[in-house]
């Protein structure tokens, strides 16, 4: 078994505009098992960050345990990382955007991690807005203990251990999300990069909490037939939001298409996520259609992927508790001792 | 794009470059593995059974499948395959016992051999095992050909030469040295049921500039002259000397001249360095020895005076090339230069000589007076006449003739069992899996990053003394090993199934290099263009699978794969598996050449 991957690199193979190569975004050989939509998350985010010029040392990554939490050293080695207590990595994150903003927050979870354990945590990252991308490697089991049902597990799925239907509900993470005002929600497939990797671009490009459900295939215990997460079952059942292509702000471009089939939705630092083949009935900057098209295509018994929701201007935690602008961590003793003559002011109007 | 035939045997053959590039088509990466495995025996028996002079070859081979070897196209070096050859023949083990029992009783036809070079020796090594009896015609002394008289015992060790030429000869082949064929006819008039004509390129090119006839005795042409140094008639050569030409024989004739009282030896070469036509490594090796080579300047005249050469006068030109590439050399305006020498060795190329073949024989001759051959079976125009080596079709290299040799074995087998010479033999292929268990494999298929290792040589103070003493000490066993391991095992071939496939894209996003895309099928030339990595380099083909069940197919562009099997590592159905691809050249008696230990 290689456990090393061998250094060469393709001898064409290009440098982004802040001279990087995509192998430097990569990590270890992956120690899941082979075929894992882990890995090909993994790989998307190796690509996004890649074609988004990410200087490596601008981003931290973190995560809770589980299969999913064990990816983060699959990717991105020159980052900064933080593989933490299970379920809790959203108050690490919480903690860590507070002392430095000027991070990219890269929060990586699973099923388990974030619908069973990490509940309290989720929902409460959410109401923050904490400025961050939050990834849920959703494979609907937990692989890294023999592939029991997990709650993300449809209710009548069923997985290679259990052998029979889940007699449970299943948590809708991105109904959820939706419910708790997250700023933006995303749902995609590990097995569609041409979706995900502009979903990952924009969610990282988004000033306030980025939600991202990504069912990932468990190849080991959950990709049998009568499955509702596995490879073939969810290629037979997606629908798309729809086509969706992520523009940063220095490359908008203009393209054509027939008018009423798209939109251009402005992020902060107005890069652009645009928009086209968009589905009936839905307006990505409408909550209630995103909602009413989640339980619609439910019903049908389609997984609805793409970008579902987005609010382009939200106020994440600094501007709801008016921080200074200086990071935290930047902070020096002049800046917190501003000296007596500002104590005589404060002091004075007291009075 | 249509899926690949991966059952066409010259696709899988087509990914390993080296052997792809060989002449011989030798089996290169099985052989750099025996010996990574200290098999030396086993490692110098496929190369027997493939190019015949291993030992030869490992010292002194062109190469042609250096610069193909993949290694070369994903970091600097290629493999240093024809020095892990000698590897393999420096370490083996007894040999003999291996090589084919001759027949006692022959199977009554008889051939001729004219020449004994190794055009002539292949043929008497493919088809003395079959029951044929072979005579052998040489002018000179000692079978080998130019192997003998034109590589000099420094780079070529007249032991290690006489051992390979004698394994063959030593198979019931009647020798006829020292006896120069002086007419075809009369051969043709003896009992030969068929005749093979391997006589080279004997014929040295002449240089006819003023005061080339005045100054004979202190003129030589290059191939005779090296000739004469090794039956030592030749035993030394003026203090001054000058070399003209910038080919492999310049640089033999130049390192022999210091070795044999040459003191200031110079090489005038008149087109530019970079087009020299000797293999970089004997340039290296003549500049290593302190030997000047000076470029763009054509010999004008050779000085004499007295009767006595004084020297050469040389012109100065620069290179230029036209839109088609041709080039032509431009007077520059400079002086001339006046060089001072004792002895000029002429060595500007070779041409084939057929005086001895009478032309009213119906042996038509063509273009370069070259014989009419069949490109495939050697055949001339008469039915049982056939060439090979560089008397076909001009002056190549050894491993060429080598691979011409086993073809015309094979024309002639053919043809005197009255068969159709155009019913070839189809490659001998094989297709092994290599997998041992989850993620193990039968290869060693972690790649090393090694670069290439360089070849020990003598210390000049003593390889200079003596025109015998070996420059080149060959890698020894450890150098050998690590040589070795930068092979990147392009025979171990990956091996897709499509319809075992999830699509989960775990090989894409593994592949280090990038070769591998999931994507929309396409016509070749728009493709190459959106795989992951361009696939810019045509040369190298796209290995196509059928229709995935998400109407993409599977492109994986063969040309800086590194055969690491991580993408089969990480396929979780064993769509992809490494498959060792073992490719053989039929020969005429393939079957008994090598036998089992």
């Amino acid at each position: 078994m290689s456990y090393i991957k061998p250094t060469f690199v393709h001898p064409q193979a290009p440098r982004n505009e802040v001279g990087y190569l995509k192998r430097d975004y990569e990590g270890k050989i992956s120690t899941l098992c082979a075929g894992c939509g882990h890995d090909s998350i993994s790989a998307a985010i190796v690509q996004a960050c890649f074609e988004m010029n990410i200087e490596p040392h601008h981003l931290a990554k973190l995560s809770g345990i589980g299969c999913s939490s064990k990816t983060p050293t699959y990717f991105l080695s020159n980052s900064h990382g933080f593989n933490s207590v299970h379920g809790r990595m959203p108050s690490i994150a919480t903690g860590a955007n507070l002392a430095n903003k000027e991070l990219i927050y890269l929060g990586v979870s699973g099923d388990g991690d974030t619908a069973s354990i990490g509940m309290g945590q989720f929902v409460h990252v959410i109401r923050r807005n904490v400025n961050m991308t939050y990834i849920v490697m959703n494979n609907g089991c937990y692989g890294l203990t023999k592939g029991q049902d997990s709650a993300t597990a449809d209710k009548g799925s069923i997985s290679k251990p259990s052998r029979e239907a889940t007699p449970y509900e299943a948590i809708d993470l991105v109904g959820l999300a939706l419910e708790l005002n997250a700023s933006f929600v995303a749902r995609s497939f590990s097995g569609d990069k041409s979706q995900l990797i502009p979903l990952l671009k924009a969610a990282m490009s988004h000033k306030g909490f980025a939600f991202i459900d990504i069912i990932s295939p468990c190849v080991t215990f959950n990709n049998n037939k009568g499955s509702t997460k596995s490879y073939d079952y969810v290629r037979e059942h997606i629908s798309i939001t729809g086509a969706m292509d992520y523009v940063p702000e220095e490359k908008a471009i203009e393209v054509e298409y027939a008018e009423g089939s798209q939109k251009d939705i402005e992020l902060f630092g107005h890069s652009v996520v645009h928009l086209e083949k968009l589905a009936p009935n839905w307006n990505p900057t409408d909550k209630q259609s995103a909602i009413d098209k989640l339980q619609a295509t439910k019903r049908n018994g389609q997984i609805l992927t793409g970008l579902l929701y987005v609010n382009p201007n939200p106020r994440d935690l600094h501007q709801i508790n008016h921080t200074v602008d200086i990071p935290l961590n930047k902070l020096t003793e002049n800046h917190l001792y501003p000296g007596d003559g500002e104590l005589d002011k404060i002091n004075e109007g007291m009075r | 794009m249509g899926p690949t035939n991966i059952n066409d045997p010259e696709y899988f053959h087509k990914v390993v470059d080296c052997q792809y590039a060989c002449p011989a088509h030798t089996p290169v990466p099985e052989y750099i593995r025996f010996i990574a495995q200290k098999e030396y025996t086993k490692a110098y028996m496929i190369n027997w059974e493939s190019n015949v002079f291993p030992g030869i070859l490992g010292r002194t081979c062109d190469r042609p499948c250096e610069p193909a070897c993949r290694r070369g196209r994903v970091e600097e070096e290629p493999v240093a395959i024809c020095r892990l050859k000698r590897v393999a023949a420096d370490n083996k083990g007894a040999v003999k016992h291996l090589m084919p029992d001759i027949p006692k009783k022959k199977n009554g036809k008889k051939i001729a051999l004219i020449g004994g070079g190794p055009a002539s020796l292949t043929v008497a090594r493919d088809l003395a095992p079959l029951g044929y009896e072979m005579d052998l015609y040489d002018e000179w002394s000692g079978g080998g050909g130019m192997m003998r008289t034109q590589i000099p015992a420094f780079r070529l060790p007249i032991e290690v030469l006489e051992e390979e030429v004698n394994y063959i000869l030593d198979m019931g082949i009647n020798t006829h040295f020292n006896h120069y064929v002086e007419s075809m006819r009369d051969v043709l008039e003896k009992d030969y049921d068929a005749i093979f004509v391997g006589t080279g390129a004997p014929k040295g090119r002449n240089l006819n500039i003023p005061g080339r006839e005045e100054g004979e005795a202190n003129i030589h042409i290059g191939i005779k002259w090296l000739a004469g140094v090794a039956f030592e008639h030749i035993k030394s050569v003026g203090k001054k000397v000058i070399v003209l030409g910038g080919g492999n024989t310049a640089m033999d004739c130049c390192r022999t001249s210091k070795r044999i009282g040459g003191e200031q030896v110079t090489v005038v070469v008149r087109s530019p360095f970079k087009t020299m036509k000797a293999s970089p490594w004997e340039i290296e090796d003549a500049m290593a020895e302190d030997i000047p080579i000076l470029n763009n300047m054509p010999p004008k005249e050779f000085v004499v005076e007295n009767g006595k050469l004084k020297g050469v006068i040389f012109s100065k030109v620069r290179a230029e090339y036209d839109e088609n590439g041709k080039r032509s050399l431009i007077p520059t305006g400079e002086a001339d230069e006046f060089i001072e020498a004792d002895d000029v060795i002429i060595a500007i190329g070779q041409d084939n000589a057929f005086p001895w073949i009478e032309r009213d024989l119906g042996l038509e001759f063509g273009k370069w007076d070259l014989p009419v051959l069949d490109q495939t079976t050697f055949q001339s125009t008469l039915p049982n006449v056939f060439f090979g080596g560089d008397s076909a079709f001009g002056p190549e290299n050894v491993i060429t003739a080598v691979a011409h040799g086993h073809q015309a074995a094979i024309s002639m087998d053919l043809f005197l069992r009255g068969e159709n010479t155009n019913n070839r033999p189809a490659p001998m292929t094989n297709l092994i899996s290599q997998k041992m268990g989850i993620h193990e494999w039968m290869y060693d298929s972690p790649v090393v990053d090694d670069l290439r290792y360089k070849v020990p040589h003598q210390d000049k103070k003593i390889s200079l003394k003596d025109r015998k003493v070996e420059v080149e000490l060959g890698f020894d066993e450890t150098l050998g090993f690590k040589e070795a391991q930068r092979c990147l095992n392009c025979d171990v071939q990956t091996v897709f199934n499509t319809s075992r496939c999830i699509e989960c894209d775990a090989c894409m996003d593994i592949c280090p290099t990038s070769c591998i895309t999931f994507t929309a099928n396409g016509e070749e030339e728009e493709l190459r263009q959106r795989l992951i990595a361009p696939a810019l380099n045509t040369t190298q083909d796209l290995y196509i699978s059928e229709k995935l069940p998400t109407s993409r197919v599977m492109v994986k562009d063969e040309d800086v794969c590194l055969h690491c099997g991580l993408c089969a590592e990480r396929c979780p159905t064993a769509a992809w598996d490494m498959q060792q691809y073992f490719y053989n050249v039929t020969k005429a008696s393939s079957g008994c050449l090598v036998k089992e230990e």
